[in-house]
C-alpha cells in the first residue's frame, strides 16, 4: 500500500530554514519558473486529472498552493516525499489558471537531484542501469533489457523475446534494428557527440551527486571512447 | 430565478478561429528571430500536406523526404512498430531516411529521473534536428514524448535568449548550427494526412472492427495548440490524431469516459514502479474500454501507451480483470489495411496481449502467416540468411 503523506513541519525540523529557503529559491531562480506558475485557483481540476492522486496520496494541487504561498517548510516536505509520485503526464495543464503543477515538480526533482538529496536518491535506486543506459548509448531501453528478471509481471512473453532475441532482431526489415544493446544502430560519432553534450551542460555533475559508483563507471566508458576520437577530456 | 441554458457536451460547437487563439504562432517569432541571424529555420519540404491544429492554425505535413527520428522503446521493445512506419513510405514509393546519426531525445529518462537539465535537453534536440537538415530531410518524430518535449524545447529556445546563447554555443563546438525545424511533426500525423492514400489503398475490410483510441498524454497535453483538431471529429473538442485515421480505414471508433486518462506510462514507474502503471492501466483504461464500448482492439500513437496498454494485461488477467484487449499502433493498423505481413512487418510477436482473434475477425490466416515468418526465422538460424530483408517481408 503506498505510504500516507506526512506534511507536519517537525517532519524535516533538523535542516535549517535558511536551507529549505535556498533550494526554494534555487527553484525560483528557473527560467521555466515564471511560466509555470501563476497562482491557484483551489478548483481541483489538476487533481482530478491526476493518475498518480488516484493511487498515492499525492495531490498537484497541493504542490501548486505551497509553491505559491512560498511555504518553505512544506514545499521541503514535498521535494522529499511526494514529487517522485508524479507521472510527468501532464494532465495537471488543463488548470484554468494556466499552472502547471507537472512542470514545478520537474523543476522540484531537479533541485533534488542536484543538490543530492537523500530521498532523491532513494527514489532513484534502481533506476541506475537506466540511466547508465541512456547516457552512454543514447537510447533508454534495449532489446536485451527484455529479460524475464527484469520483467516478472510480462508474463512468460518475455522468455520467449529472451529465448528468440537474437534471431527476432535479424527478423527486422529495417537494417539499423539489427542490434541487441541499442534500440537502432547509433554511429560512433553521434555517441561521441553526446557524450560532449553532457560533458558542456554540467549533466555528468549532477550524476555525480546523485550516485557516485555510476559516475565513475560512466566516466571510465566516456573517458576511453572520447580519448580514442581524440578528445582528451577528463570529468572532475 | 435566472435560466441559464444547459448544453449537453455533445451539442457543445468548439468553433476554431486562430483569430482568437490564446497563443501565437510560433513560427511569425521563429522566421523574426532567423532574419536576426539567431538560428536557422529548416522549412517543411514540398509538397507539404496541410491539417488543421486545435486553434485552426494550418499545420504542414511533409510527405516525404523525412528524417526518421526513432524512439527507444518502439525500437527497443515493439520495433513492429517503427517498421511499419517505414513500410508505408516504402509502399507509396517516397524518399525517407533512416538514420544512425541519431540518438533518443533523452526525455524518458528527463521525466523519469530529472538527471539532466534545459541546455542538456535543448542541446540533444538541436544534434538531432542539425543532423537531419545536415542530409536534406526533415525531422518526422516517432515517440509521442519525443514530440512533445521537442515542441517545449522549441517554445523555450525562441522565449529565452540565454538559452539560445547556451545551445547556439555548444552546437558551434560540435560544428553545427542552430536549426529549428518549421513544424515539429509527429508520425501519427503523417499517417493522418495521408490517410485518404492509405484507404484508397486498403485489401483487408475493417468496416465491422470496433476500436477504442488512447490519445498519448505527450501528444496533446505539451504545447496544446499544435496537436491536430478537426471539427468533424469529436467536435473538435478533442484531438482527431489516430480517430481520423481509423474512420478513413472503415473502423467505428468507439467512446469511452476515461479517454483523458494516461496510460499508467509514469516515466520512472513503468521501469521502477510498475504496480502503479500495472494498476493504472488495467482499472482506468482497459477495463473501462471492455465495459463501456468492448471494442476488438485499443490504437494509440506513442512508444509508452502501446508497451503499458498491453504489457499490464498479464497481471490484470491472473486477477481475472475484464482484459485480454489487443493494443497496436495507429501505423501498424494502416499497414496491416494495406496488406502487409502481421509478423514480417507489424511483427506482432513482440506484443503481449493476445492479437490472433482479432487478425482471425479481419479474415487473416494467423497459422499460415506466422509459418511464413517462422520460415525467414529458420533460414536466420541455419545461416542460410544473415538477416531478413524487406523484399523477403514484402514477398
Amino acid at each position: 500500500m503506498p505510504q500516507a503523506l506526512d506534511i507536519r513541519q517537525n517532519k524535516y525540523s533538523d535542516v535549517t530554514q535558511e536551507e529549505k529557503d535556498r533550494l526554494f529559491q534555487e527553484c525560483k531562480d528557473d527560467e521555466r519558473w515564471s511560466h509555470i506558475l501563476y497562482g491557484c485557483y483551489e478548483c481541483g481540476i489538476c487533481v482530478a486529472a491526476c493518475p498518480s492522486a488516484r493511487f498515492y496520496d499525492f495531490s498537484p494541487r497541493l504542490i501548486a498552493q505551497a509553491v505559491a504561498r512560498e511555504d518553505t517548510d512544506l514545499i521541503y516536505t514535498l521535494m522529499n516525499d511526494s514529487v517522485w509520485d508524479c507521472s510527468q503526464c501532464f494532465s495537471c495543464d488543463r488548470c484554468p489558471r494556466g499552472n502547471s503543477p507537472g512542470q514545478v515538480i520537474t523543476v522540484m526533482r531537479e533541485v533534488a537531484v542536484k543538490n543530492g538529496l537523500n530521498t532523491a536518491k532513494e527514489a532513484l535506486e534502481g533506476y541506475g542501469r537506466i540511466i547508465y543506459k541512456i547516457m552512454s548509448t543514447g537510447s533508454q531501453v534495449s532489446p536485451d533489457m527484455l529479460q524475464p528478471n527484469a520483467f516478472p509481471d510480462w508474463g512468460h512473453h518475455v522468455h520467449d523475446i529472451a529465448e528468440n532475441l537474437d534471431v527476432w532482431r535479424k527478423a527486422l526489415p529495417p537494417e539499423t534494428l539489427h542490434t541487441i544493446e541499442t534500440g537502432w544502430k547509433v554511429d560512433e560519432k553521434t555517441i561521441i557527440e553526446l557524450y560532449l553534450i553532457w560533458h558542456m551542460t554540467g549533466v555528468m555533475d549532477l550524476i555525480l551527486g546523485i550516485d557516485e559508483g555510476l559516475h565513475m563507471i560512466l566516466v571510465d566508458v566516456m573517458e576511453e571512447r572520447l580519448e580514442e576520437a581524440g578528445y582528451d577530456i577528463e570529468f572532475d | 430565478m435566472i435560466h441559464l441554458p444547459v448544453l449537453k457536451a455533445s451539442d457543445r460547437l468548439f468553433k476554431i478561429d486562430p483569430e482568437e487563439a490564446p497563443t501565437h504562432d510560433l513560427r511569425d517569432e521563429l522566421f523574426q528571430l532567423e532574419k536576426e541571424g539567431e538560428l536557422e529555420v529548416i522549412r517543411v519540404p514540398e509538397p507539404y500536406m496541410e491539417v488543421k491544429t486545435k486553434y485552426g492554425r494550418i499545420k504542414k505535413i511533409p510527405v516525404e523526404k523525412t528524417w526518421h527520428h526513432k524512439s527507444c522503446g518502439q525500437c527497443g521493445h515493439i520495433p513492429g512498430y517503427s517498421t511499419s512506419i517505414f513500410w508505408l513510405n516504402r509502399a507509396f514509393g517516397l524518399d525517407y531516411y533512416d538514420p544512425t546519426d541519431q540518438t533518443s531525445c533523452t526525455a524518458w529518462n528527463y521525466y523519469a529521473s530529472a538527471t539532466s537539465n534545459p541546455e542538456a535537453q535543448a542541446a540533444v534536440a538541436i544534434r538531432n534536428f542539425a543532423a537531419a537538415h545536415e542530409v536534406g530531410y526533415f525531422p518526422l518524430i516517432h515517440c509521442g514524448t519525443s514530440f512533445g518535449h521537442y515542441k517545449e524545447v522549441r517554445h523555450a529556445l525562441v522565449h529565452q535568449p540565454e538559452l539560445r546563447r547556451k545551445v547556439r554555443d555548444i552546437m558551434k563546438r560540435l560544428g553545427k548550427k542552430l536549426v529549428v525545424p518549421e513544424e515539429v511533426v509527429h508520425y501519427s500525423e503523417w499517417v493522418l494526412a495521408m490517410r485518404d492514400r492509405i484507404a484508397e489503398r486498403q485489401v483487408i475490410d475493417m468496416s465491422h472492427i470496433t476500436a477504442t483510441v488512447h490519445p498519448a498524454c505527450h501528444y496533446h497535453k505539451l504545447i496544446e495548440e499544435d496537436a491536430v483538431y478537426d471539427s468533424e471529429i469529436y467536435g473538435a473538442q478533442r484531438s482527431a490524431i489516430v480517430t481520423a485515421t481509423l474512420q478513413a480505414l472503415g473502423i467505428n471508433v468507439a467512446d469511452y469516459s476515461t479517454w483523458f486518462d494516461c496510460c499508467g506510462f509514469g516515466f520512472r514507474h513503468i521501469l521502477v514502479s510498475r504496480d502503479f502503471s500495472r494498476s493504472f492501466s488495467v482499472q482506468r483504461k482497459i477495463e473501462v474500454m471492455r465495459e463501456e464500448a468492448n471494442p476488438d482492439i485499443t490504437v494509440t500513437h506513442d512508444t509508452g501507451c502501446v508497451t503499458t496498454l498491453d504489457q499490464s494485461q498479464v497481471v490484470g488477467k491472473a486477477h481475472k480483470k475484464k482484459v485480454g484487449l489487443p493494443v497496436m499502433a495507429d501505423s501498424q493498423v494502416a499497414a496491416l489495411a494495406m496488406g502487409a505481413h502481421p509478423y514480417k512487418v507489424l511483427q506482432l510477436h513482440w506484443h503481449n496481449t493476445d492479437n490472433k482473434p482479432f487478425l482471425r475477425k479481419l479474415g487473416i490466416d494467423v497459422d499460415k502467416t506466422w509459418a511464413e515468418f517462422q520460415a525467414e526465422c529458420d533460414l536466420i538460424k541455419a545461416g542460410k540468411k544473415e538477416f531478413m530483408t524487406w523484399e523477403d517481408a514484402e514477398k
